[in-house]
């Protein structure tokens, strides 16, 4: 039994909730990185399931990321013996981590690890995780996050989690569940579809479209809680909800006063405030990551294409240039770079765009790509793609080299949302 | 895995207590749950089988509504691929629905536009409801108040029809008219 992080919200009119079926994730990797780091993980030391487990954990962790190639490690790495770097060299591991698992007095597990570079026989750290047994693997995830960030210098997200619709017949639930797949909880279940998740920064908080009062409808739901709140219901349609850097507001898609427009409002649903305005669609709004910009998708050029105002107002800038259809603009973490989705002929397809050259790269080979959302260390874009008539998901490296596939059996999956960074 | 089940009553007091929190002025202040007060309300719009049609047939009245043989009972309007513009051939339609609408001002209608499923989810709701503001324009111009019709999208969420055909998406870019009780 796992811990309950998330309460089920059945609300007035949804049903089903009590009948959740457990349709987990499952990753699939279907590329890799050119240049993976060869990396050994030793089994860990302790009561045997439990350290084995832990150390599956990690290792999956290394594999999915394309980034590393597990080598045999040749049995485990002692507290404090210095590993054996010669065998490991001949073994072709550029570094080794490895440790143990022990029981603590009041029942909790501590464990340990140490990871070393190996050429160089350097030791690269050893922290010390204090976890109960439903918390092993989170513990994995942090530990491959620890080796993640020593080796690459980029912080890792093993231990972050994301946010999907998975559609079965007549039902529709929105899930988190952890960056591997596993874990998934329902944080909402209704009859009617529900689209375009969107973390708060601090990770705390979805905001969502439902339409489960016959309209499109904002919410904000605190997650461990359940409770949520109405953010934006006006008359007409209310969606799109983007956060604001520091998390106090939404950018909201309204059309209380006509076609669909920008909107700003305060994240408890008070204050609106127009902050674009054109004859046609204005939509899909995104803030950029310091908060200066927000880039949107309008059709205000005759087609749908992306622009961006400074996040008071003013004028438009437009982006995207080449082709009829540019939708759905995601900015990278660092803010430096853009992820939407680009029609060529008749195949909607992932693309990448450096902000500063404005050089665009289509990343997939895919025909029905939506939904970009990127990892926040900016390595992998988690989208939503069809493959079989179904919907899945599926993850593609910034450069184009490692891709996932994560889908569930039986259903469609749809709108991803990675979620923040835990610190 | 288990997850902790709040039982419904609990969980409308739940609810109860988020709408008491202060909206916009201008926002549904129950917000949705007052459209929705009942346990389960399927989507599909109410039966027309159960309606006995009435011996006089009188087109400007409620019944007319699910009569089949009163145009009222009509509810779709279709639209060309990329197009936001009502054809001609609905013309005789909406202006049923308008001087319906006229002549019984405490009707309130919800005009749902649809799109078909390619391309951007968004964006897509934005196009379903030029639609649906299409054919509140339309309606509007006969005679309907501002305050009696809604216009909202649903996009590509609920299409009539599910396979990727030009057929299909034809079903599928449409705006539904449903009157009050019926949503």
């Amino acid at each position: 039994m796992k811990f309950p992080r998330f309460v089920l919200a059945c609300t007035a009119g949804l049903t089903l909730c009590a009948a959740a079926a457990h349709a987990q994730l499952t990753v699939e990797i279907t590329g890799a990185g050119a240049n993976r780091l060869p990396v050994a993980i030793a089994d860990f030391a302790g009561e045997r399931i439990v350290a084995q487990a832990l150390a599956s954990v990690v290792r999956a962790d290394l594999d999915r990321s394309g980034l590393f190639r597990l080598v045999e490690a040749g049995g485990a790495l002692a507290d404090t013996a210095t590993p054996p770097f010669e065998d490991l060299k001949t073994r072709g591991a550029d570094a080794v981590a490895g440790g143990s698992v022990t029981t603590s007095a009041d029942g909790r597990y501590e464990t340990r690890m140490r990871l070393f570079d190996v050429p160089k026989q350097a030791a690269l750290g050893n922290p010390t995780y204090l976890h109960t047994g439903t918390q092993l693997r989170a513990t994995g995830h942090r530990i491959a996050d620890f080796i993640y960030e020593k080796l690459t210098g980029e912080p890792g997200v093993f231990s972050t989690r994301i946010a999907y619709v998975v559609k079965s017949t007549g039902r529709f639930e929105l899930k988190i569940a952890d960056a591997d797949g596993s874990n998934d909880q329902a944080a909402l279940a209704s009859r009617e579809p529900i689209i375009s998740p969107a973390w708060s920064p601090d990770g705390g908080k979805l905001a969502y479209v439902s339409f489960e009062a016959k309209k499109p409808v904002v919410y904000v739901h605190d997650l461990a809680s359940g409770r949520r709140h109405v953010a934006a219901n006006f008359k007409g349609s209310n969606s799109a909800p983007a956060w604001s850097p520091d998390g106090k507001q939404l950018a909201v898609v309204l059309t209380k006063d006509g076609s669909s427009q920008l909107y700003v409002v305060n994240a408890d649903g008070s204050g609106v405030t127009r902050i674009a305005t054109s004859s046609g669609i204005d939509t899909e709004p995104r803030w950029s990551p310091d908060g200066q910009f927000i880039y949107f998708t309008s059709d205000r050029g005759g087609s749908p294409q992306i622009y961006r105002i400074t996040a008071s107002g003013g004028n438009a800038e437009r982006i995207t240039f080449e082709g009829s259809y540019n939708v759905t603009p995601r900015l990278s973490p660092d803010g430096k770079s853009l992820a939407f989705i680009a029609r060529n002929g008749g195949r909607f397809q992932l693309a990448l765009m450096d902000l500063a050259t404005k050089q665009t790269q289509i990343l997939t080979d895919s025909a029905k790509d939506e939904s970009p959302s990127f990892a926040p260390n900016g390595r992998m874009i988690l989208y939503a793609t069809e493959i079989g008539g179904r919907g899945v998901l599926a993850a593609v490296s910034s450069d184009g080299r490692v891709k996932q596939k994560l889908s569930v059996q039986a259903a469609d999956v749809r709108e991803p949302a990675w979620g923040p960074l835990v610190r | 895995m288990r997850a902790h089940l709040i039982s419904l009553s609990a969980l409308t007091l739940l609810l109860a207590a988020c709408g008491s929190q202060p909206p916009a002025p201008e926002q549904n202040p129950a917000g949705v749950e007052s459209r929705t007060p009942g346990p389960v309300r399927v989507a599909t719009p109410p039966v027309v089988t159960k309606v006995q049609p009435a011996d006089k047939f009188d087109p400007g009245s409620i019944a007319a509504l699910k009569d089949p043989r009163s145009p009222l009972s009509k509810r779709s309007i279709h639209f060309d691929y990329d197009s936001y513009v009502v054809k001609d051939e609905f013309q005789a339609l909406l202006t049923a629905h308008g001087k319906f609408l006229a002549a019984n001002p405490k009707m309130k209608m919800l005009i749902q536009g649809n799109a078909d499923e390619r391309g951007s989810r968004e964006y897509n709701l934005a196009l379903g409801q030029k639609r649906a503001n299409a054919v509140k324009k339309a309606l509007a111009l006969l005679g309907a108040k501002e305050e009696q019709v809604e216009a909202v999208s649903l996009g590509e969420e609920k299409p009539a029809c599910t396979e990727s055909t030009e057929e299909c998406w034809a079903k599928n870019r449409r705006g539904d008219m449903l009157y009050s009780g019926e949503f």
